[in-house]
């Protein structure tokens, strides 16, 4: 998932974005002809372009979203996942991001605070002081890529459910919607963000979370996909709106349940 | 021979279907849904290797990784439900016991040198042989251990105790990647005697 990212300076990129891909054609269709290209045979024996079709996009949409039902009723708030030692912690954990380690975003520690709006009672913003303070919990757990490789690391922070306790969030509005310093974004239902291993992260290991892991905040979540495990966390809405996610508007599927 | 007996050969040949409608719908089905899931799935292994090679794009589907998952999500609906209607309907029927047993070594091995050496009849082709019934008894059996393994690989904390009889998340990946290759390596012998004997081919599609 390693791709070339432009950082203009001053620049909302999250906004710029949005802009861009509202000009552009919708990128996952033009992977689905080229994959269309490659599956010349059968489309000629059909004597219609079923791969490469707009009909066949929607019903493959609307398939994922059916097996997003699928896996909500899979999901059991008291399973959790396996846990590991600490000799099975994977060293180095690897980087992985849509842009290369050297365009991660620098926050600076002193000035960030963490914005909380949504469907809670207190909407003021956390310093990591503030959120240092919270009691901490360490997991060894297995991060899984959707691309399909895993590594087992160590994460150590806050439950996302004490968290919104003490926010006097609605939980049960249905989703929480995370946003992060570079523009990426992801939206996560209810029950998993009640999951008592889903955490707001401030350390790997035995260290304050390197910028490549997610400096100052990632939540990780052990019961989904890596890619639903959002770094450089700068704020977090509660909400029953689907704000969709980075990859999940490209054609990810939404749930991503481990 | 009498009258009665004539009358009676004469409606046992036209009777005897060799691969009743349910058998030759599942099974056409099952191969349009096995070829979308094993061309997305090199597609998805292609964005992970686990070993130095990848799969031409040529013959992979879904044109990059969102795509390919999409494919082989939908597609294994299709797999399974067509799948355990097929096998509900070989118990069922008793068909899977009356054309896959007995399986004997010794059958085997005879039935495979013969083929060898092409002397191995396919007159009747409501009788299978003995490398027939193993193949057959055997692609199930590597069916439900592709389809246990994808599970094992898709909910490995929801099924976490299916992803533990695989030898963990990993293993189970290495689990599924070698039920598709004997998968592949099965259409390829099958397609190649499909058209060796030509007759099997038809009887697939008109039953006859």
């Amino acid at each position: 998932m390693a791709r070339k990212r432009f950082v203009i300076p001053g620049v909302d990129t999250r906004l710029l974005v949005k802009d861009a891909m509202k000009a552009m054609p919708d990128p996952s269709r033009r992977r689905f002809i080229t994959g269309g290209a490659s599956l010349g045979a059968l489309t000629l024996l059909t004597g219609c372009n079923i791969v490469d079709s707009e009909s066949a996009e929607s019903v493959l949409r609307r398939i994922s979203e059916f097996n997003d039902g699928v896996q909500a009723a899979m999901f059991s708030p008291n399973r959790l996942a396996p846990t590991y030692s600490e000799a099975d912690i994977r060293v180095p954990f690897p980087f992985n991001a849509y842009y290369d380690i050297s365009e991660a975003p620098l926050i600076d520690g002193a000035a960030y605070a963490l914005e909380v709006s949504g469907l809670v009672d207190n909407k003021k913003s956390w310093t990591l002081d503030e959120l240092y303070a919270l009691p901490q919990e360490k997991q060894i757990t297995r991060h899984i890529c959707v691309e399909g490789w895993s590594a087992i690391g160590s994460w150590t922070g806050v439950r996302l459910s004490e968290f919104l306790k003490r926010v006097g969030a609605d939980t049960r509005a249905k989703y929480i919607w995370f946003r992060c310093a570079e523009g990426y974004h992801t939206t996560i239902d209810m029950p998993t963000a009640l999951h008592p291993q889903t955490q707001m992260t401030f350390k790997f290991g035995n260290d304050i979370l390197p910028v490549a892991y997610g400096y100052p905040m990632k939540v990780r979540i052990p019961t989904k996909l890596g890619f639903k495990n959002p770094k450089h966390v700068v704020s977090m809405e509660v909400t029953n709106t689907d704000q969709g996610g980075y990859w999940e508007n490209q054609g990810y599927n939404w749930f991503s349940g481990l | 021979m009498t009258a009665t007996s004539d009358m009676a050969a004469a409606a046992a040949s036209s009777r005897r279907t060799i691969h009743p409608a349910i058998v030759r719908i599942t099974h056409w089905i099952n191969a349009v849904a096995m070829i979308v899931m094993i061309m997305s799935g090199w597609q998805i292994y292609n964005a992970s290797p686990l070993f130095p090679f990848t799969f031409s794009r040529s013959i992979t589907l879904g044109g990059w990784l969102a795509g390919a998952i999409q494919w082989h999500f939908a597609a294994m609906w299709v797999l399974v439900v067509n799948g355990l209607i097929y096998v509900a309907y070989g118990f069922l029927s008793g068909r899977f016991r009356r054309k896959l047993l007995p399986i004997t070594p010794r059958a085997v091995i005879a039935d495979a040198s013969a083929a060898l050496r092409g002397k191995l009849s396919h007159d009747d082709l409501s009788v299978y042989n003995a490398v027939q019934r193993l193949l057959y008894a055997g692609i199930l059996v590597v069916g439900v251990l592709i389809v246990a393994s994808g599970l094992a690989i898709w909910k490995p904390v929801q099924l976490q105790w299916l992803t533990a009889i695989f030898g963990g998340y990993e293993a189970s990946r290495y689990v599924h990647f070698f039920a598709m290759a004997a998968i592949v390596g099965f259409i390829v012998i099958h397609v190649i005697m499909a058209f060796a004997v030509p007759k099997s081919l038809r009887a697939m599609i008109t039953g006859k």
